[in-house]
């Protein structure tokens, strides 16, 4: 497989947005620069011909963890809401949304 | 919709199953309940908490899978990744390239079939209330999260782009609904959002040309909003492409006041998901005994209890279609199982399925809780002819007050004594005699005056007198 | 200071009611108080906590009950482990005065074995970092040299239990961060199987990865606490079901007949002073009756790569949570887009954000392939490439880290040079295999060298018999002298 393009300042601009962080100019100077050097040193990964091995996600293959349909007790919703930077009507508050989820 | 051209419908329902929990957590999965009270770390995304699933959940999902005749496959869950203030961990679990159920399909009741592409699992969203004069989230000042639906058990059914009209739609939605509460992984209310369709539409000119660019609907809360919008949608892209513009691949939003469709964002704004393995979670194996023993469980669905209503009425020469429309609201009120003890108790089968359409089911939950076999005596009286129609449906209707009761002491109550054969002989000759013009143009062959006869006994009588029993005095006086 | 006396000791004597866990308690808070300004292991000394559990230990062994295997042991706490009502920050600002309303069970287990909860220990944020400096709290130094780094990211635990802060405490090992910090700071730290210490209530950083472990000054120690925080827990999907390794009992089993690999890949990377004492730690094992032998693994060379590529992006979506929303820092702002991009940025530090755009970059469409995937591909390389080498060996030797620990400041500014010091512990985590670092004498500048053992999985009690013969034949390490204020 070869490896992919080297990674652009529109790359790291884009997942940084994708991300919801902000970078300054400068940060995405610094940031670029560091992504492609780890990105480059993960060229031998990337260019390797592993046509035909399984992706391992799980290092330990179990299957089928279930639980019972039981009820447990939930949490104090005070102690919730008290953790929260903003609360109003026992609900999170949040400022406006400007769209409808993706 | 325009005779030279054809719209394709796939539609993609969400239902949340009837569990007593949500889908990764013991938090209750319940209605309505006091905002962020059915919350845990789980299902609130708090730090260092972890997903464990929930078995009666899986079984529900697997019945869906079962009754859409689909393959129940080794399954994985997924990370959706996306930003949103109701979604606790601003990625959802989901199933993705490893559905639990695949490749299914569903027969509407006229027999079009139409392919189920996948019925998979994933967890549903926290809700959003909108702060602001409009109480929408335009123009909405902030809004406001309640976590209690954070987890809720959602199965996803995919449709193949199977279908053609907008009645099909409505049809497919209608039927699946049946199948879902018959199944009972779900009560299948769209008007609560337990129950939510999307509609991918495309239009072309012929069955030979490829699929047109689809635009998604969201927002439809009913099967009549689905209809309007699949028929405006429609329109909508036949004048674009008549105007020689483009459909644009997108997602739109239906204004059930405006009675249109409106664009959200197109496909150049498709979200990037970053879909990946969910690493807290592991392979989900059904084995064989395990999808034996959930199908085990799963009641007659819809389709076949129509189909058993329409075999007994094969001893009356078949169903005429005012029957298959009774058939029809019989199985979608639940009521079919009180035509098949009827039928069973020898009650007639055109008789039993014509009480229970008209008559039960203007009562259905009544008529459900009623004992079966209060129902077949009720049934057996009117048809041996002690009984009247109008009796019959009086002492119905006391039945359904009183949440039960001997029939056959009700109608002693109303004082519903069958009449004896003489004094309807007698009854039959008075109306003859009073009305001698009629009597001969009904022996000459003008049948319609059978029915004003009978509505002069009846109404001597105060309706104990048994129609069938008059009709066949006077064909018998006819000769 | 005196060389620290053991938990195992310290547990049987309160069990017996001959010494009160409240002086036991005092008695680390008093060396805390000297030696914390220098050290800075703690983001939060938990002394009320801690006297309040005394207290109740001492009271059960008063009436006659026995307060369980960790009497009257404090234990340190990496800070990204939750406890109920007491701080957790994962040394971010971002969780900056955050109570979590619940324990991790790991915390739950101590809390039922008696142990007193002393503090939650600094660490790299988030654990991304291999020197405990990418810490919004300021970095930890090392007991050994205050000028050095303690490793990372569990480097305030390790330093804490080298300090005499607390003769127990506990990490997270994602790519190395106990055995590194451990090796660094020169006392015994242990990576489990994956699956064998509960994962609930430990904040994530790469959920397929993480694992909680012991630090301990010897490896007696470490075993009495994995044996305490070990097991089936129905709250991780993760955690296997099935009996764990009890390896307290084994210890003095020795490795008579055992065969034990020295892994090639892991001996080429290092610094001659580490590879000398490795090559001598072999020579006890095979004095005390192993067969030694060279053995190579060359797929573990891609494991740094697979590495960078695989818990970056299970980060970016384990990290997604901090949005200002529900808890910990908001930054306000017009809209909740804008309010989320403004958190985020003011509250993580440089290092998290350089991980998370990395993981969001790998899998975002059309890069997915070539990195994600192939990460997982060459994860089965390497599962296989160790399982070639447990057809002939019981237990693999390498080095724990390159070199012994590095100057503070020395590779912040260079990220992948500070990756490097995970190349040796990366692969296990991989593997999902456990991994122990053993202290063994100091290297030429005087600072700790840690020797690693690796075994398959589930192997835990072989492990810790290797290492309980690699410790005996250790040479002597200095007891680290702190002075109060020898930092400034």
């Amino acid at each position: 497989m070869a490896a992919p393009a080297r990674l652009t300042r529109e790359d790291v601009a884009h997942v940084a947005a994708l991300a919801r962080l902000h970078l300054t100019e400068d940060e995405l100077e610094t940031y670029t620069e560091q992504l492609a050097q780890v990105l480059d040193h993960a060229a031998d990964v990337a260019s390797l011909d592993l046509h035909g091995v399984a992706p391992t996600a799980h290092a330990m293959a179990v299957t089928n963890v279930l639980r019972t349909d039981e009820p447990h007790p939930c949490l104090d919703r005070d102690e919730v809401l008290a953790q929260a930077p903003s609360v109003e009507d026992h609900r999170f508050r949040v400022p406006r949304i400007l769209g409808e989820a993706p | 919709m325009r005779a030279d051209w054809q719209l394709v419908i796939g539609l993609e329902v969400h239902c949340e199953l009837k569990t007593a929990t949500k889908l990764f957590c013991g938090c209750p999965n319940m209605f309505g309940d006091e905002p962020n009270t059915n919350v845990c770390p789980n299902c609130l995304g708090l730090p260092g908490s972890l997903p464990v699933l929930n078995q009666r959940a899986v079984e529900l999902a697997m019945a869906i899978g079962t009754a859409l005749q689909c393959d129940i496959l080794p399954s994985t869950f997924h990370r959706k990744n996306y930003f949103y203030p109701d979604q606790a961990k601003d990625y959802q679990i989901s199933q993705y390239d490893e559905p639990l159920n695949a490749n299914g399909h569903l027969d509407l009741p006229d027999g079009f079939r139409v392919g189920i592409e996948r019925a998979h699992m994933e967890e549903d969203t926290g809700k959003t209330t909108h702060a602001g004069a409009s109480g929408r989230i335009h123009g909405a000042d902030y809004s406001l999260v309640d976590y209690n639906r954070s987890g809720v058990p959602l199965v996803e059914i995919v449709s193949r782009p199977d279908m053609r009209t907008a009645d099909q739609a409505r049809a497919y939605v209608t039927e699946l609904r049946a199948i879902l509460v018959a199944s009972g992984a779900s009560d299948g209310k769209m008007e609560e959002g337990s129950m939510r369709v999307d509609a991918n539409v495309s239009v072309r000119r012929s069955t030979d040309d490829p699929f047109g660019t689809r635009c998604e609907i969201k927002n439809l809360n009913s099967v009549r909003s689905l209809g309007r919008a699949i028929e405006y949608e429609a329109e909508r892209q036949i004048a674009l492409i008549e105007s020689g513009e483009q459909v644009v691949q997108q997602t739109r939003h239906w204004d059930e006041g405006a009675g249109r469709t409106q664009a959200l964002r197109s496909k150049e704004d498709a979200y990037d998901y970053r879909y990946f393995l969910e690493p807290d979670l592991v392979p989900l194996v059904p084995d064989v005994e395990w999808i034996r023993a959930v199908a085990d469980t799963l009641g007659m669905m819809p389709a076949e209890r129509r189909s058993r209503l329409v075999e007994l009425l094969e001893e009356s020469g078949g169903a005429t279609d005012s029957q298959l429309l009774q058939v029809a609201t019989v199985v979608d009120l639940g009521l079919d199982d009180l035509v098949v003890e009827a039928v069973a108790g020898g009650v007639g089968s055109a008789l039993a399925l014509a009480r229970t359409a008209n008559e039960a089911a203007t009562d259905a939950d009544a008529a459900r809780a009623l004992d079966p076999r209060s129902y077949v005596e009720l049934l057996t009286l009117e048809a041996t002819g002690s009984l009247s129609a109008t009796q019959a449906k009086a002492v119905l209707a006391e039945l359904f007050a009183r949440g039960g009761g001997d029939p056959a002491a009700i109608a002693r109550d109303k004082g519903f004594e069958a009449m004896s054969e003489d004094s309807l002989v007698a009854t039959v000759a008075e109306a003859i005699a009073a009305n001698p013009g009629e009597w001969s143009r009904f022996c000459e062959g003008d049948d319609k005056l059978a029915g004003f006869f009978t509505g002069l006994v009846m109404k001597a009588t105060r309706g104990q007198a048994n129609g069938k029993s008059v009709a066949a005095e006077l064909r018998r006086l006819r000769g | 200071m005196t060389a620290p006396r053991p938990a195992l000791e310290t547990a049987t004597m309160v069990r017996a009611g001959e010494e009160l866990a409240v002086d036991v308690l005092e008695h680390h808070l008093a060396v805390i108080d000297a030696g914390e300004e220098s050290i800075h292991a703690f983001n939060l000394v938990t002394t009320e906590l801690a006297r309040s559990q005394a207290r109740t230990v001492d009271a059960a062994v008063a009436a006659g009950r026995d307060p369980g295997p960790l009497a009257g042991v404090p234990v340190a706490l990496k800070d990204n482990m939750c406890t109920r009502r007491v701080p957790t920050t994962c040394s971010s600002r971002i969780l900056e005065g955050w109570l979590p309303p619940y324990d991790a069970t790991v915390v739950t287990r101590l809390r039922d074995a008696g142990a007193l909860l002393i503090g939650k220990t600094n660490m790299d944020e988030f654990a991304m970092g291999s020197s405990t400096e990418s810490s919004a709290y300021g970095a930890t130094r090392n007991p050994h040299d205050t000028s050095r780094v303690p490793g990372g990211s569990s480097g305030g635990s390790a330093a804490a239990v080298a300090a005499g802060f607390a003769p127990l405490a506990l990490g997270s090992d994602t790519g190395g961060s106990i055995r590194q910090p451990a090796a660094l700071c020169g006392v015994v730290g242990m990576k489990p199987t994956y699956g064998t210490v509960s994962r609930y209530g430990l904040v994530a950083f790469a959920s397929s990865l993480d694992q909680i472990g012991p630090f301990a000054t010897s490896v007696a120690d470490a075993a009495l606490l994995f044996d305490v925080i070990g097991g089936y827990d129905p709250l991780d999907s993760t955690s296997l079901n099935r009996p764990t390794p009890r390896v307290l009992s084994v210890l003095d089993d020795g490795v008579d007949g055992m065969t034990v690999g020295i892994l090639t890949e892991f001996m080429d990377g290092a610094a001659p002073d580490v590879v000398a004492r490795v090559n001598q730690a072999a020579e006890a094992l095979a004095t005390a009756g192993a067969r030694v032998e060279e053995v190579s693994v060359p797929e573990v060379t891609l494991g740094l790569s697979a590495y960078y590529l695989i818990a970056p992006g299970e980060a970016s979506s384990n990290l997604a949570r901090y949005d200002g929303v529900r808890y910990g820092l908001r930054v306000d702002a017009e809209d909740t887009v804008a309010m989320n991009t403004a958190t985020r940025s003011a509250g993580f530090g440089a290092e998290v954000k350089r991980r998370i755009m990395l993981g969001t970059y790998v899998l975002s469409a059309g890069y997915m392939d070539a990195y994600y995937n192939q990460a997982l591909r060459v994860r089965t390389r390497i599962i296989e490439g160790f399982t070639a080498a447990y057809a002939h060996c019981d237990v693999l030797l390498g080095p724990t880290a390159p070199t012994t620990a590095f100057a503070l400041g020395d590779k912040v500014d260079d990220p992948l040079t500070m990756y490097l010091s995970d190349v040796c512990t990366i692969p296990s985590n991989l593997a999902g295999h456990p991994a122990v670092s053993v202290p063994f004498g100091p290297g030429d500048d005087g600072l700790p060298v840690g020797v690693q053992l690796l075994g398959p999985a589930l192997s835990e009690g072989t492990l810790f018999k290797v290492a309980a013969v690699v410790e005996a034949a250790a040479p002597d390490l200095a007891v680290p002298r702190i002075t109060a204020g020898e930092a400034a």
